[in-house]
């Protein structure tokens, strides 16, 4: 994102010749504080949430320390808690399978996505393709369109043929589901990344004997890897968040998170610190992962759709 | 499938004739590899439908042989390529691995699900799948809660107009001059992070929830003595119209936002100097300018908002009597809870006939809008 134009220096002309700057800008600050509430609000509930007891859900506490003391009860039924970190935990061992399953199925379609992806993307950008009556223009919207395709479409017929090919309930069965999911996105990243490369590297490369593949592995892939870093952390935000798939298509083995958190809101009723303390966990890497590398979500979010 | 547009300089001549003998055996090996693995991969779908049909028995369990196969054969369509057409192949490998990906993960389904649009199967009845012509598309159009379903994707899909109002507006405060812009940005961004799953329970079930949740507690004291978000249809639908618009908003902002830090800054101060009003300039500068990104960031989000299904299924699981449902979401249930396979799918295939229409209808209203405004 570009850094913004207004520097200080227009600053002090700003206050003097406007009277009403000043309104302006507290109506400005108060939107921006009301808007952050709103976002924040539901997290900051999730998160202190798992730390109340019953008497502190019902009363309707909100500030931790002030309104109540907070107790491990919630982190304690999933056994995340200091005292039970180190005792046997069927629910904690249930639940790093689950958040096991999500990270090797987000992270292992996003990487396969984002390799037969990249490849696609480069050669659509690079060369003018023709097969029967399809050209470049076509073969890119015949990849996009996936986009609108919902997943109501595919899942029974993915049902039965995972059932036929033995790979329902199975990390590898979800993995394939996943990628198909996201290589339109990634498809539409990478394709904006390669046409800000310029061409001209690569002739050089061809001249000095360097063949198709050298040149795109050696000079292209190098300076396109910011871009691929981006589309790769879209994908596993995406894949990690989805629920569809995972409802219909995996049961006892391959369960991911969301079904999980899907299958305790349903089953426990109003048992809300442990509900809390494991929507808490299920979001927390998303919330570090926004945090920390906003930069390259915002810039894989961004390729493409604004020129 | 491919014609040159990168001239590579050509090899020197001594080298040329070898490499066209090399090209020349390499292409006869080549056509060998793929005859064998297309040979390969129609003896398994032979032996497999022999298999089912219980011609010959080898003890093959499952589809998965033929899986192998077509996997094999793929990676011997990529080689082959390269090896008859060099450096055209070169460039036909580039896309080939994600077309052959695509077509057998989507194109095969869509043709097998539309068989199984046209049977009557219900996994938990014995009776298994049974051919019944148009019966699933006659009991379609008499299925008043999948029309109720369709009517509320026509309300979400419009609530995607408030919600870009929304964010066109947080877009604007965030590229005003403020102070900690960074911090702002991370806490409008942080919803789109979460999963609609969680957020079903962290608004939906616990801020919303009728006895203690904040929210109620609070329009409680605001002098809504009943509180209940998800009692009467239009409040359910608000609701959960408010849960979507929570985590997507902040989409549609990003790239609004990225549309707002492109434009040219020139103008914007050639406007003040003209005098014209914040929001005049907003109106005739600004808004005029960011028709594009609005235009795409619209069909992006609506695009989207016809697969929303997650937060509705576990939220009001559609209710109350179907007032919240989606589309995706009515034919989760159908498949989950009723394990009605055949007429699922129909609606399912009948529901993206509808999708392409419209999405078409659109994408073409949208370019010629466009042009009409050059």
């Amino acid at each position: 994102m570009a850094t913004h134009v207004e520097t200080s220096t227009t600053r002090p002309s700003l206050w003097s010749r406007r009277p009403q700057f000043l309104t302006t800008s507290l109506l400005i600050y108060a939107a921006l504080v009301f808007w952050a509430f709103v976002s924040l609000f539901p997290i900051y509930w999730t998160i202190t949430t798992s730390f109340k007891t019953a008497v502190n859900v019902t009363q309707g506490h909100l500030i931790p320390f002030v309104d109540f003391m907070p107790d491990w009860k919630g982190w304690r039924s999933l056994g995340l808690s200091p005292d039970t970190i180190f005792a046997q935990s069927t629910v904690r061992d249930e639940f790093i399978r689950r958040f096991f399953n999500s990270i090797v199925a987000s992270a292992g379609a996003s990487f396969l996505a984002v390799i037969i992806g990249s490849l696609a993307a480069y050669g659509l950008s690079r060369f003018s393709y023709k097969f029967l009556w399809m050209k470049n223009k076509d073969i890119s919207f015949f990849f996009l369109s996936q986009l609108i395709l919902p997943p109501v479409v595919l899942a029974m017929p993915f049902l039965v043929l995972y059932k036929h090919l033995m790979l329902l309930d199975t990390l590898i069965g979800l993995v394939l589901v996943y990628t198909l999911m996201v290589l339109p996105i990634v498809i539409w990243i990478m394709r904006d990344q390669f046409d800000t490369i310029p061409v001209e590297l690569e002739q050089a490369a061809l001249v000095d004997g360097c063949s198709i593949w050298g040149a795109f592995l050696r000079i292209v892939l190098p300076i396109a890897l910011p871009g691929m870093v981006a589309a790769f952390i879209l994908s596993v935000i995406l894949c990690w968040n989805e629920y569809f798939f995972a409802a219909l298509l995996t049961s006892s083995n391959a369960k991911t998170l969301p079904v999980m958190v899907a299958s305790q809101t349903g089953s426990q009723g109003i048992n809300w610190w442990s509900m809390a303390a494991i929507a808490t966990a299920a979001i927390m890497p998303l919330i570090l992962v926004g945090i920390f590398l906003e930069r390259y979500i915002v810039k894989g979010l961004t390729a493409g759709a604004v020129k | 499938m491919s014609h040159t547009t990168m001239q590579a300089g050509g090899p020197p001549a001594s080298r040329r004739s070898e490499r066209t003998a090399r090209q020349l055996s390499g292409a006869r090996n080549g056509r060998l590899l793929l005859w064998a693995a297309t040979l390969l991969l129609f003896a398994t779908l032979l032996l497999q439908v022999l298999e089912v049909s219980g011609v010959v028995s080898m003890g093959l369990v499952s589809w998965r042989p033929l899986l192998f196969a077509y996997l094999i054969w793929a990676g011997a369509l990529c080689a082959a390529q390269v090896m008859i057409r060099g450096e055209d192949g070169q460039r036909a490998a580039f896309v080939l691995p994600a077309v052959l990906f695509t077509v057998a993960m989507v194109v095969f389904p869509t043709v097998f699900g539309l068989y199984i649009a046209f049977t009557d199967w219900n996994l938990s009845a014995a009776a298994g799948r049974q051919f019944n012509g148009l019966d699933n598309l006659r009991s379609l159009f008499a299925d008043v809660y999948f029309w109720n379903a369709l009517l509320n994707m026509v309300y979400y899909v419009l609530a995607v107009l408030v919600q870009y109002a929304i964010a066109f507006g947080l877009a604007l405060l965030l590229n005003a001059e403020i102070k900690a812009r960074k911090f702002f940005r991370v806490a409008f961004l942080l919803p789109l992070m979460l999963s609609p799953v969680a957020v079903s329970w962290m608004i939906g079930k616990s801020l919303m929830e009728y006895r203690f949740g904040p929210a109620a507690t609070l329009a409680r004291h605001l002098g809504w003595d009943n509180p209940a978000f998800f009692s009467t249809p239009w409040l359910a639908r608000t609701s959960i119209m408010a849960m979507d618009a929570w985590v997507s908003i902040p989409f549609m902002m990003i790239l609004l936002l990225a549309g707002l830090q492109a434009l040219p800054s020139e103008i914007k101060e050639a406007a003040k100097v003209d005098g014209a009003s914040g929001w005049q300039s907003f109106k005739e500068i600004t808004f005029p300018l960011m028709l594009p990104v609005s235009m795409t960031v619209i069909i992006l989000r609506i695009i989207f908002q016809l697969k929303l299904a997650d937060i509705v299924i576990n939220v009001t699981a559609g209710g109350p009597g179907g007032a919240t449902d989606t589309v995706s979401s009515f034919i989760f249930r159908e498949y989950r809870d009723r394990s009605n396979v055949g007429y699922g799918t129909m609606l399912a295939e009948f529901y993206l006939v509808i999708i392409i229409i419209f999405v078409a209808l659109i994408l073409k209203g949208a370019s010629r809008w466009m042009q009409r405004d050059n």
